[in-house]
């Protein structure tokens, strides 16, 4: 290829679209009485302690104003800032590989484990490394990878998939998870309680053995300082520390969008990470290293700079921001409508309100009317609650209704509802044919008895019966009103 | 095309000719706040302790860090301690040493009593203690696979904010924060104390 103009769009791959449209899913998300539970008492939880400790920040504003500012500045200035990240990594002692999609960056991975010669991996949580499904690559490569976040764990014996950014098993509550490392851990205590210190320090002792002797770790990141070189996971339980510190290799996975400029810029995520996410004023640990540190750590560090849609994301001038994502899960714990389906429903490894802009924007939309992520843009309220959370002001309400107008052009005019749209558009473009369908809407009045039509509605409108009542007509429109009690004054 | 040059194409095509954007800083700046020291201890004592962590108060002496040190021993029946190669010798007696030089084994580091530290920086605002892999911190790995954990904080090391902090530390180095003793927020949400890494923190705040 000579030239970059009319370079195929690249679209992302991976573990970011369900198999099915977000309406159909949530349906069977919202009848789990026992999900609802979980999900409404975690995120009730979550959403106080936040709450409690952005309140006690008087400059939080002008925190969230320039943790925008600083990830608007990074992405156009993408290029020369990943570059300058390579050149300090390398001028480190560690190895930077580029890749353009989940299937190239699996590829890197496994053989770079490949290389060590082990054939088990420790991992620290990563949502990079969840999108581009490399677990399960790595066992069909013949490589265990053992999850070390608690939450993970717990995803990964009960053979589950993640429903939360931040806490992958918030779907679960303390007794599912005491049943799950029953049937899952060996050597777990049969008489283990649901006591969450209980839990905790099984998973200790479960991990414990595997930390003091793996070769190779794999995490992601959550930035990147480009002028410095340095890489840094935030975290709370020490798994982290323990994949960072232990093995001889790390390989990290992270996206080309976690870069930030300078090292003083971390004085601002710091404070706006740990508070938007766990609601904490801290997290217990954040861990930063660059390259390698002879005698302290591994000895062999490689940095996985990872595209996978993001390039595709980037050209979409509203969507670009969605970009600015640093995974606190904010928007997740204030959505009413991720606090009653969950994360499954949304199919991507990305739920809530950020991953209904976020998956559609990376995998891209087909326009069909089953598409998995061409349903995710509907799956919200507008309400705006995930633009007020939002540590970095991601404006997800605008980039959702966005999404909307790009998948009804994809759509095409043949849909029904640009067909119905159209017949709107006439008969509101004149006032006598405004007036004349008022009129005539009086007459739906003997239609409708108690809320339900009186025949079924014909598809697609039972949709919008089933578990709505239909507003009975008044028998006046309010033009007929108005000509009424202020006809002389027109 | 390689994928490095493939991805940094397609960035450069998504951007076209964008222009620089400003970073305006108005939030607190680090140096934007002064604090009495008193009062600066006095917040770093309450976050720490918010986190579950044992804060002992001694004053700014060699002679009375080595005598909290002493009390945290007799208290937890604690013979030996792990100490990086830098640790002032007044600090802890020869006897109760156990020195990371040379390197001490993962084994040797699962089965020891305790490790004993300095520390770089701390910030009240949040109850975070800096370990800079210096001297007196010493490598990543003695402070992460014992127990227990014995931290010196020196008053001269305590910042107001995380602004402060960052501007002190050098980025060259293996960092790690510490806010308190391991912790996870994965079972319902709610903090729970003590999980991969030490699950007691005790702070000796000299000054």
């Amino acid at each position: 290829m000579s030239t970059f103009i009319g370079m195929p769009a690249a679209r992302g791959t991976g573990d970011l679209q369900g198999d099915r449209p977000f309406p159909q899913a949530a349906h069977d998300a919202l009848a789990d009485q026992q999900l609802r539970r979980n999900l409404g008492y975690a995120t009730a939880t979550i959403r106080t302690k936040r709450a409690q400790v952005v309140a006690e920040v008087e400059d939080w504003e002008q925190l969230r104003e320039a943790g925008r500012q600083i990830k608007a500045h990074v992405m156009a200035r993408l290029p020369e800032l990943l570059e300058q990240l390579e050149e300090q990594v390398t001028a480190r002692g560690g190895t930077v590989h580029w890749a353009r999609d989940s299937t190239e960056a699996n590829r890197i991975v496994a053989d770079l484990v490949k290389a060590t010669g082990s054939d088990e991996v420790i991992k620290v949580k990563s949502m990079a490394t969840q999108e581009i499904g490399l677990n399960e690559y790595l066992a069909a490569q013949g490589i265990a990878a053992f999850e070390t976040d608690l939450a993970e764990l717990i995803v990964q014996l009960g053979h589950d998939k993640p429903s939360h950014i931040l806490v992958p098993a918030i779907h679960k509550n303390r007794t599912e998870i005491r049943d799950i490392f029953l049937a899952e851990m060996a050597g777990v205590r049969p008489d283990l309680t649901d006591e969450p210190a209980e839990l905790a320090e099984a998973a200790r002792m479960h991990l414990r053995a595997k930390f003091l002797t793996a070769k190779v770790a794999i995490s992601g990141a959550n930035f990147a300082i480009a002028d410095t070189g340095t890489l840094g996971v935030v975290e709370s339980e020490g798994n982290g520390r323990m994949c960072l510190t232990l093995p001889d290799t790390l390989i990290t996975v992270m996206g080309i969008e976690k870069v930030l400029p300078t090292w003083r810029d971390l004085e601002v995520f710091l404070q706006l990470l740990p508070r938007s996410s766990t609601g904490e004023r801290m997290n217990p640990y954040t861990s930063t290293w660059s390259g390698v540190t002879p005698g302290d750590g591994p000895s062999t560090f490689h940095l996985v700079l990872l595209d996978n849609g993001r390039t595709s994301a980037l050209a979409d001038e509203v969507g670009r921001a969605a970009l600015h994502c640093i995974r606190c899960s904010a928007c997740l714990n204030v959505c009413p409508v991720y606090e009653r389906t969950g994360g499954h429903a949304y199919g991507s490894v990305y739920p809530g309100p950020i991953g209904a802009v976020l998956s559609p924007l990376l995998t891209g939309m087909t326009g069909g009317h089953d598409a998995p992520n061409d349903s995710l843009p509907y799956a919200s309220s507008l309400c705006g609650a995930c633009f007020d959370a939002c540590p970095v002001k991601i404006d997800i309400p605008a980039m959702l209704v966005r999404l909307r107008t790009e998948h009804v052009d994809l759509a095409g005019p043949k849909t029904a509802e640009a067909r119905s749209m159209k017949a709107m558009r006439w008969m509101m473009s004149s006032p006598r044919r405004f007036a004349l369908a008022g009129r005539l809407s009086r007459l739906g009045r003997f239609a409708v008895r108690r809320g339900k039509p009186i025949v079924p509605l014909p598809p697609p409108l039972n949709g919008w019966t089933q578990s709505r009542d239909v507003p009975v007509p008044q028998g006046q429109t309010f033009r007929d009103w108005w000509l009424d009690n202020h006809g002389d004054a027109r | 095309m390689n994928a490095r040059d493939e991805v940094l194409g397609r960035i450069r095509e998504a951007i076209g000719e964008s222009e620089e954007l400003p970073i305006e800083r108005t939030y607190h700046k680090a140096g934007a706040r002064q604090a009495e020291a008193a009062d600066l201890l006095e917040l770093l004592t309450a976050r720490l302790i918010d986190y579950k962590a044992t804060v002992l108060r001694c004053a700014d002496s060699d002679q009375a860090i080595a005598a909290a040190v002493t009390g945290v021993l007799s208290a937890g029946s604690v013979t030996r301690l792990v100490v990086p190669v830098g640790l002032p010798e007044a600090w802890l007696a020869a006897e109760h040493r156990q020195p990371d030089d040379p390197p001490l084994t993962l084994g040797i580091l699962d089965r020891a009593e305790g490790v004993l530290t300095g520390s770089a920086v701390a910030i009240a605002e949040t109850g975070t203690i800096v370990l800079d892999a210096s001297p007196s911190c010493g490598r990543r790995v003695i402070t992460l696979v014992p127990d227990l954990h014995i931290v010196v904080v020196r008053a001269g090391d305590v910042v107001p904010t995380v602004p402060d902090g960052v501007a002190r530390l050098d980025p060259s180095r293996p960092l790690t924060f510490i806010s308190g003793p391991s912790a996870t927020s994965d079972i319902e949400l709610n903090r729970v104390e003590g999980v991969h890494g030490p699950r007691q923190l005790v702070v000796i705040l000299a000054g």
